[in-house]
């Protein structure tokens, strides 16, 4: 198959499979499609023909029962792995996509930002990753590193309230950062983003992925 | 029909006097008093007087004597965060590394002035209740402490990478939360509510929960002496209701994320439901919209009794006004006396 001209531009064909192995954590599978598909094409259009598309599916299928995290999350860390291989990490400054960061705001519970993170880097993404902060600390971090585009993870009820002072500090402070959500409390109240002056709210972690994509459009 | 004959008869499956509610506002009771949470949360006095008022002011059907999840976690040497608007958290991992596993071992349960705080709760509750009220107690189940205890990310690699550790963690935990729940029920306890969303789809895959949550509940639950409700938490369980019933579990929590409707039809009897409002919502819920969830609940699952209606997750958040609470509880007493004759011809209005 490899190198027969039809296939060449597509990895359209890859995809299902692709995903099918990530679910059912077939590393040996899933390499070798990887690899299948960079006999095709080149390393970045691998990861975002292949892998983006993948994950982003997994990301739907979670959010609409059919698949459950443990597998988004094993899956979204072997595709990072697969990334950190064939793209080197690059400073956030010499891609094309704005300065981003994600963090883990006023909470304890890492696993949402890790995956979210994870997919950002396996979907050709660099980000910085602030880990945990409060309110404050985050508003003056996000200005320092003049931060265009801020993700936000949380778990807890009252740390999704806590968005509504960042965002309204970081607009007082003249700031266009847009800030997109995301968490379990914003699964359970489709409004709740709105609410608290989020610019966008992600559903599942490949959503990120859309979001950002989108954002750098506009952007440009 | 007083508030235990109520349950009982639903978990017959035959129909009560009317749907029993359990209204799980167990934060509330600190509001009541006038305490911080940290404050309330350490006295079992305070607590005792917390849900007694509760009870009174909003008549759930149940005495809900649960603090914190990361209170067990108190009894294996951790810590807890509080803060003022929000449910108490546990602190950094007392597994810090798989290794860890191989010398952990249960913590004793009378030794644990965390958990003896919860047993005199259920105690002074159980004198004052006299069996009128049920006294649900919660055990978070030895499948899912492990998220608390080291974290979620590092308990799914070691679910997939370290079969052998993850076993010797569940006996580990199992020992402990056996005797933690059979205590609780030796203090006065009518069941125990079993919190295990770490099996729900949601969160792990039907063949995974086959292979190991599964048969964690099913090794636990049987040496546990007393009636039990498995609690998703608000995680997903269409799959795989079957197989938490055949575990031997009386009651499952069920989400909002789920058709209730459909939940009830899998539950065939087997099991009753617990569930389904939706805690995060009700925080801006009007009456009309409190009303409406209620009947929608009540329509879906109501009929034939095997249903308890409740909040989905097992905890209704700190913000939601007392109103809300109070149009719930009008909104039962309207809608859900039995028969429910008013559920053939109702339509839903659909999203208002
Ligand atoms: C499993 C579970 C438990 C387990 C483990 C909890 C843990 N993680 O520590 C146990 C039984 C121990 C438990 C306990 C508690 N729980 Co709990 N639990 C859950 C459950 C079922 C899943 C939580 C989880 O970790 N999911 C994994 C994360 C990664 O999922 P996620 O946040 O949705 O993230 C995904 C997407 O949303 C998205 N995403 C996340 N962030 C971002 C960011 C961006 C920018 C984007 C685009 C996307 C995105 O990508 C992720 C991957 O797909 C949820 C309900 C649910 N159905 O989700 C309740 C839930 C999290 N629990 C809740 C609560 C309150 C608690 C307790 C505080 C109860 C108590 N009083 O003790 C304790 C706290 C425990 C502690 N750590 O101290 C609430 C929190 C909301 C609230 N009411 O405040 C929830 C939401 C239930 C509910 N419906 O109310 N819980």
């Amino acid at each position: 198959m490899g190198g027969v001209p039809m296939n060449s531009q597509s990895l359209s064909d890859l995809i299902t499979p692709f995903r099918e192995s990530l679910e059912s954590l077939d590393r040996i599978r899933a390499e070798s499609l990887f690899a299948e598909a960079l006999s095709r094409v080149s390393p970045i259009a691998a990861v975002e023909q292949l892998i983006v598309p993948a994950l982003e599916q997994m990301g739907n299928a979670w959010h609409e029962g059919s698949v459950a995290l443990s597998q988004v999350y094993m899956g979204g860390r072997f595709c990072e792995e697969l990334v950190e291989r064939v793209l080197p990490p690059s400073d956030p400054d010499r891609k094309h996509q704005p300065r981003s960061a994600i963090v883990l705001l006023n909470d304890y519970h890492m696993l949402g930002k890790r995956i979210v993170y994870s997919v950002m880097r396996a979907s050709g993404f660099e980000l910085f990753d602030y880990g945990r902060m409060d309110v404050d600390e985050l508003v003056e971090r996000a200005l320092a590193d003049r931060i265009r585009v801020l993700l936000v993870s949380v778990l807890m009820l009252p740390s999704a309230l806590k968005v509504a002072d960042v965002c309204s500090q970081l607009k007082a402070r003249g700031s266009d950062i847009k800030v997109a959500v995301g968490g379990a409390p914003f699964l359970f109240d489709g409004e709740l983003w709105r609410e608290v002056g989020a610019d966008g709210m992600g559903r599942s972690a490949g959503d990120a992925v859309t979001i950002v994509d989108a954002w750098m459009r506009e952007m440009a | 029909m007083n508030s235990m004959e109520r349950v009982l008869t639903t978990l017959g499956h035959k129909e009560p006097d009317r749907v029993p509610l359990f209204l799980l506002a167990n934060m509330h009771g600190a509001k009541e008093l006038g305490l911080s949470l940290r404050d309330y949360y350490a006295s079992a006095g305070n607590v005792i007087d917390g849900e007694m008022r509760l009870l009174e002011k909003f008549g759930s059907d149940c005495a809900y004597p649960f603090f914190y999840a990361s209170l067990e976690i108190e009894a294996w040497g951790g810590d807890t965060i509080f803060s003022a608007d929000g449910p108490p958290l546990c602190g950094p991992p007392v597994i810090r590394r798989p290794e860890d596993i191989d010398s952990l071992r249960p913590p004793e349960v009378e030794s644990s002035p965390a958990l003896r705080r919860v047993l005199d709760t259920i105690a002074g509750l159980k004198q004052r209740l006299d069996g009128r009220v049920p006294i649900i107690a919660v055990a978070i189940s030895p499948f899912s402490l492990p998220v608390m205890q080291m974290g979620f990310d590092r308990y799914i690699e070691l679910m997939h990478e370290q079969p052998d550790r993850f076993l010797k963690l569940m006996q580990t935990n199992e020992e402990f939360t056996v005797n933690w729940a059979n205590a609780q029920l030796a203090a006065g306890a009518t069941a125990i509510c079993y919190f295990d969303p770490v099996s729900s789809t949601t969160n792990i895959p039907r063949d995974l929960y086959l292979a190991t949550g599964q048969q964690v509940a099913k090794r636990a639950l049987a040496r546990i002496k007393g009636p039990t409700a498995t609690h998703m938490a608000s995680g997903r369980c269409l799959p795989i209701l079957g197989d938490i019933a055949d575990t031997g579990t009386a009651v499952v929590g069920v989400s909002i994320l789920e058709d209730l409707a459909r939940l009830k039809a899998a539950a065939a009897g087997r099991v009753t439901l617990l569930g389904n409002l939706n805690g995060i919502e009700m925080r801006r819920w009007t009456p009309a919209d409190a009303e409406l969830a209620v009947k929608r609940a009540i329509a879906a699952a109501g009929p034939g009794g095997g249903f308890i209606l409740s909040d989905n997750h097992g905890e209704i958040p700190f913000q939601v006004a007392d109103e809300t609470l109070l149009a719930i509880r009008e909104a039962v007493d309207r809608w859900g006396r039995y028969p429910l004759d008013w559920v053939q011809d109702w339509t839903d209005p659909g999203p208002t």
